[in-house]
């Protein structure tokens, strides 16, 4: 892990309060200093008129190249709909060992799918989604244990089945990597 | 996952190739690409790949040619198909070849995840097909189920047993007992574990969203509904779906649940498609629904239909050689969550945590251990560190009216039943501490 910590970048408005909450979560997860940033892009040269969303691996390419540095890691956070070319929709992707990771709140929403929202759901999905994404980028790949934030969400209901933190398996791992 | 999965890629389109390679190896499969069909025939030659994802229209050699070489090459290799042109004839085609599925560009991620994880079970079962022949079958995953005991011992027999099969189970026992950890336990150790394991808390959720959580919902069935919703039966096809605290559904959830359970197949909420799905159900529940059904509050076929294999959880204080791997266990969880020093426990609190009957059972348990990691000097945990006085934990099986006849004959014993001084401690008037000795007919030992 590097000394620098991690730079979550909100592209877009996000309640400061709200980000907090994320950073807090993630400094605690990963136990590095998390400093939060805004970030401008025209976003609409990433946008797909044909499948109205917004292209994921070229918004991840842009953070990367714009953004990130080699002495830390760098989330970007969105809300528009995200898709890479093979998949209908993603909430999140990220370089597996790399140094950058984006997501969207978009589709986690439960108002997309026409139930009542609640405040709490969102946000928790959100950071849960945030702390997964870095996870990849540390290099933990998806995990069977049903409850660590690493195990794979396909669907919104999965993300509220885990929990926000690591299993015992992937933070030993995490630190392992630390210590080396 | 025991041995790492191998996956070629093999499409024209580098975005495409990105997209699926970046998507695979964050599930920890090894994931090799090819830009054509002449570099992916080279590759199956050199190496072993156990699923091949193909695209059928590339330039040169097409898809389907390249699956009938491979297929010559290979007789086992799995061969998925996709594109971005379906026709039904291509589909057949690409079957009638030997392919293992066909897909459609693009998918949905959980479409994906269902065809790789049905393609993985196949290779997997394959494989442990002759060595399960031979080997003792022994209880995989479940590294939060803890405990030495005769008591825990038949417990986790019983899961064993009842894990191969896709019968029904019910879980009894006490809240805080790990009856989900019991439901997880049987699932990853069942040949459906290659698919999720879906839970739905049934006490947590009214009639009507409980019914579309279950079956799901369609877009535009109402207001708001932007998108399709897959519901929770959907999301366990192949899986499992564990009911939380089945006692408290409804009876029109009932009739429901038994419906869905004797047909494996329901219509999501404003749709008229039926759905099949194929899940195993695991139920829990810390009440009784033997008497439920006598008493006419749960229905007597749909106790039958879930009540295939019952397991009951002991509660912790009748097990309670168990508390010090218990104590152990969270001890190594917690100070890892924490990045702290593994700390040790002192015998007496040991000896005075396996005198408690902890009403709250396990989950007590790891609540007092986090806490005692927390306020402790991080050495030692102490009895000091324990929250054991009786008078701070509520025993969850009593009702409100034992708890406050309890509190009452207390406080009257404090004073000695002079009833003005117990009136002013109990901060109620005379009047009403007469009403409630009378109610509840306290006399003073003799």
């Amino acid at each position: 892990m590097n000394e620098q910590g991690i730079s979550i970048i909100s592209f877009g408005y996000f309640e400061h309060a709200f980000l907090e909450k994320i950073a807090d979560s993630v400094s605690r997860e990963f136990m590095l200093p998390v400093q939060i940033r805004e970030g401008h892009f025209d976003l609409s040269e990433y946008y797909d008129p044909a499948r109205r969303q917004y292209n994921g691996n070229l918004l991840l390419k842009e953070v990367d190249a714009k953004y990130s540095s080699d002495s830390g890691k760098t989330f970007g956070l969105f809300y528009v709909d995200l898709f890479i070319p093979i998949l209908t929709y993603i909430f999140g992707q990220a370089f597996l060992g790399g140094r950058t990771a984006i997501a969207s709140i978009y589709r986690l929403s439960n108002e997309r799918y026409g139930l009542k929202e609640t405040d709490n759901s969102l946000k928790e999905r959100f950071t849960k989604e945030v702390v997964h994404e870095l996870g990849h980028t540390f290099g933990l790949i998806h995990c069977h244990v049903p409850a660590c934030v690493m195990s794979s969400s396909t669907y919104v209901e999965d993300i509220d089945q885990k929990s926000a933190n690591l299993c015992i398996k992937c933070r030993t791992q995490l630190l392992d990597q630390a210590i080396q | 996952m025991a041995k790492k999965i191998s996956i070629l890629i093999v499409d024209d389109e580098p975005s495409v190739r990105d997209s699926l390679y970046n998507w695979f190896i964050e599930d920890g499969y090894r994931v090799e690409c090819a830009e054509n069909a002449k570099a992916a025939l080279t590759m199956v030659e050199s190496d072993t790949f156990d699923i091949i994802l193909a695209d059928i229209k590339m330039p040169g050699m097409d898809g389907l040619e390249m699956l009938r070489r491979i297929k010559s090459l290979r007789k086992d290799s799995i061969v998925i198909v996709m594109t971005a042109f379906a026709t039904v004839d291509t589909a057949v085609q690409a079957l009638k070849d030997g392919a293992f599925d066909y897909v459609t560009k693009p998918f949905d991620p959980d479409d994906l995840s269902h065809l790789i994880r049905n393609a993985s079970k196949q290779i997997t079962l394959s494989e442990e097909n002759e060595a399960l022949k031979e080997r003792v079958v022994s209880l995989e995953n479940i590294e939060d189920l803890i405990g030495n005991s005769a008591a825990m011992q038949s417990v986790l027999k019983e899961v064993e047993s009842v894990a191969q099969s896709s019968s029904s189970v019910i879980i009894t026992g006490e809240s805080g007992t790990g009856k989900e950890l019991i439901a997880r336990a049987i699932h990853s150790n069942s040949p459906r574990r290659f698919f999720p394991m879906v839970s739905v808390h049934c006490g947590a959720l009214t009639e009507s969203l409980l019914e579309s959580e279950l079956f799901g919902h369609e877009k535009g069935a109402f207001t708001g509904a932007m998108y399709n919703r897959k519901g929770r039966f959907e999301m366990a096809d192949g899986g499992t779906i564990f009911l939380d605290e089945i006692a408290t559904i409804s009876s029109k959830m009932q009739i429901e649940l038994l419906r869905v359970l004797e047909s494996k197949s329901f219509i999501r909420v404003g749709g008229n498609k039926e759905i099949t799905s194929d899940f195993r159900v695991i139920c829990a529940t810390n009440r009784d629904l033997k008497s439920m059904v006598v008493s006419g509050t749960f229905r007597e076929d749909l106790y039958y239909r879930l009540n295939v294999v019952n397991i009951e959880i002991p509660p912790l204080r009748e097990r309670i050689e168990d508390i010090p791997l218990l104590v152990d266990y969270f001890i190594r969880k917690y100070c890892t969550s924490m990045n702290r020093l593994p700390v040790s426990i002192e015998p007496s609190a040991l000896k005075r945590l396996q005198e408690f009957d902890f009403p709250g059972n396990i989950r007590e348990l790891e609540n007092m251990v986090e806490r005692a990691i927390v306020v402790g000097n991080g050495k030692k945990i102490t009895l000091k560190d324990l929250p054991l006085q009786k008078s701070m934990i509520v025993n969850s099986l009593e009702s409100l009216d034992d708890v406050e006849k309890n509190h009452i004959i207390q406080t009257l014993i404090n004073h000695e039943w002079n009833i003005s001084q117990t009136a002013r401690a109990l901060k109620v008037d005379r009047v009403t501490l007469y009403n409630k000795i009378r109610k509840y007919n306290l006399k003073p030992l003799e």
